[in-house]
């Protein structure tokens, strides 16, 4: 580092910011490209149904596909309205 | 049979082309009978950086179209006699290239040449796609910058997920990063990812680094690929990676920050 940069004030280790933020959105990403094609709709029906019932927020229902071995685990989780 | 080695990255300006033209003729200088094929449809460039551009007269659609012979369409590089380049179309037309087109003219200079480099155009539509499908091998070329990564990991996405390699039970294809635009200094700065970090995220090995340069733009200017450069550090990087990508061990240069001077320590630049 020159005697110059002493003076200028800039922000610390901008790098370690850029590694961290592409190992979350890259693992993400990754993990959406292999789910299969039919989540989508599975989830949108699945909303249909629940709601004949309960009425949820489109946000509360979580589906997800997770591999663990040679084993596909489907993943469902609904969260319900507080209090009803 | 020659091998199809593919030179992409998803995201544009980070140095395709420039790569392109540099491992073809690095691959010629190495008497490898090489050809590189502009896939960039709509966008011709890659005659401009070999230096060709004046004697384009048959391209890539004209072959597929059979308007031509790929004979006639093949363009013979004045330094080097075993290197040919394939020019691109600057039709508008999105959909002139057709896989079976590609699979033909591809199958035919794989018989004919021991390297065929594809240069991709940018994104992920089917120009890029169809450079992507045929190839055996895959030159990823990213810069250490966040959109560039990230672009380049839907790529690999992309190849792992569908090749002409994979259908045909030969695996998939290898892939290779090409780390461009690199600046040590900055690295050692802590304002630039380092190779480790690139492959740690991307979880494949870097085959070569080339150093942010002014070489490489002086190079684009005068249609002489950066390589030929023999006093530019961004040619001698490349020249490394041709060697690596033919199979010799190369320890990495360029990586680690230029001894500086008394003067520009006390003063910075």
């Amino acid at each position: 580092m020159g005697l110059l940069d002493l003076f200028r004030s800039r922000p610390k280790n901008t790098a370690k910011m850029a590694k961290e933020r592409l190992l979350i959105i890259v693992a993400q990403e990754r993990s959406a490209q292999s789910a299969p094609d039919y989540l989508p709709l599975l989830k949108r029906e699945l909303l249909e149904v629940i709601r004949k019932y309960v009425n949820v927020d489109p946000d509360a229902v979580h589906v997800d596909v997770q591999r663990e071995g040679d084993q596909e685990v489907l993943e469902l989780s609904v969260t319900l309205p507080e209090g009803k | 049979m020659g091998e199809i080695i593919v030179v992409t990255s998803g995201k544009g300006g980070v140095g395709k082309t420039t790569t392109s033209a540099s491992l073809a003729c690095g691959f010629a200088k190495r008497g490898k009978k090489t050809v590189v094929v502009d896939f960039d449809i709509g966008l011709r460039n890659l005659d401009l950086i070999m230096g060709c551009e004046r004697r384009v007269v048959y391209d890539f659609v004209n072959v597929i179209n059979g308007d031509c012979t790929l004979k006639q369409a093949l363009i013979k590089d004045k330094r080097f006699d075993n290197l040919c380049v394939l020019a691109a179309s600057q039709t508008k037309d999105k959909d002139a290239l057709t896989q079976e087109g590609v699979a033909k003219v591809i199958d035919e200079l794989k018989a004919e040449f021991d390297i065929v480099l594809a240069d991709s155009p940018a994104g992920i539509e089917r120009g890029a796609y169809l450079a992507m499908y045929f190839a055996d091998r895959a030159v990823v070329v990213v810069n250490p910058e966040v959109s560039s990564v990230r672009d380049s990991d839907r790529v690999l996405g992309i190849m792992a997920s569908k090749s002409r390699r994979a259908e045909q039970g030969q695996g998939p294809i290898k892939e290779h990063l090409l780390l461009t635009r690199y600046s040590p200094e900055r690295v050692e700065k802590g304002d630039m990812m380092s190779v480790a970090d690139v492959e740690e995220i991307l979880g494949v090995k870097v085959i070569g680094v080339v150093p942010e340069s002014p070489d490489v733009l002086s190079a684009s200017n005068s249609g002489v690929p950066v390589i030929l450069d023999e006093q530019a550090d961004a040619g001698l990087a490349y020249a490394d990676a041709v060697a690596r990508l033919l199979g010799e061990e190369r320890p990495m240069r360029f990586t680690e920050p230029k001894k500086k001077g008394f003067f520009q320590r006390m003063f910075g630049g």
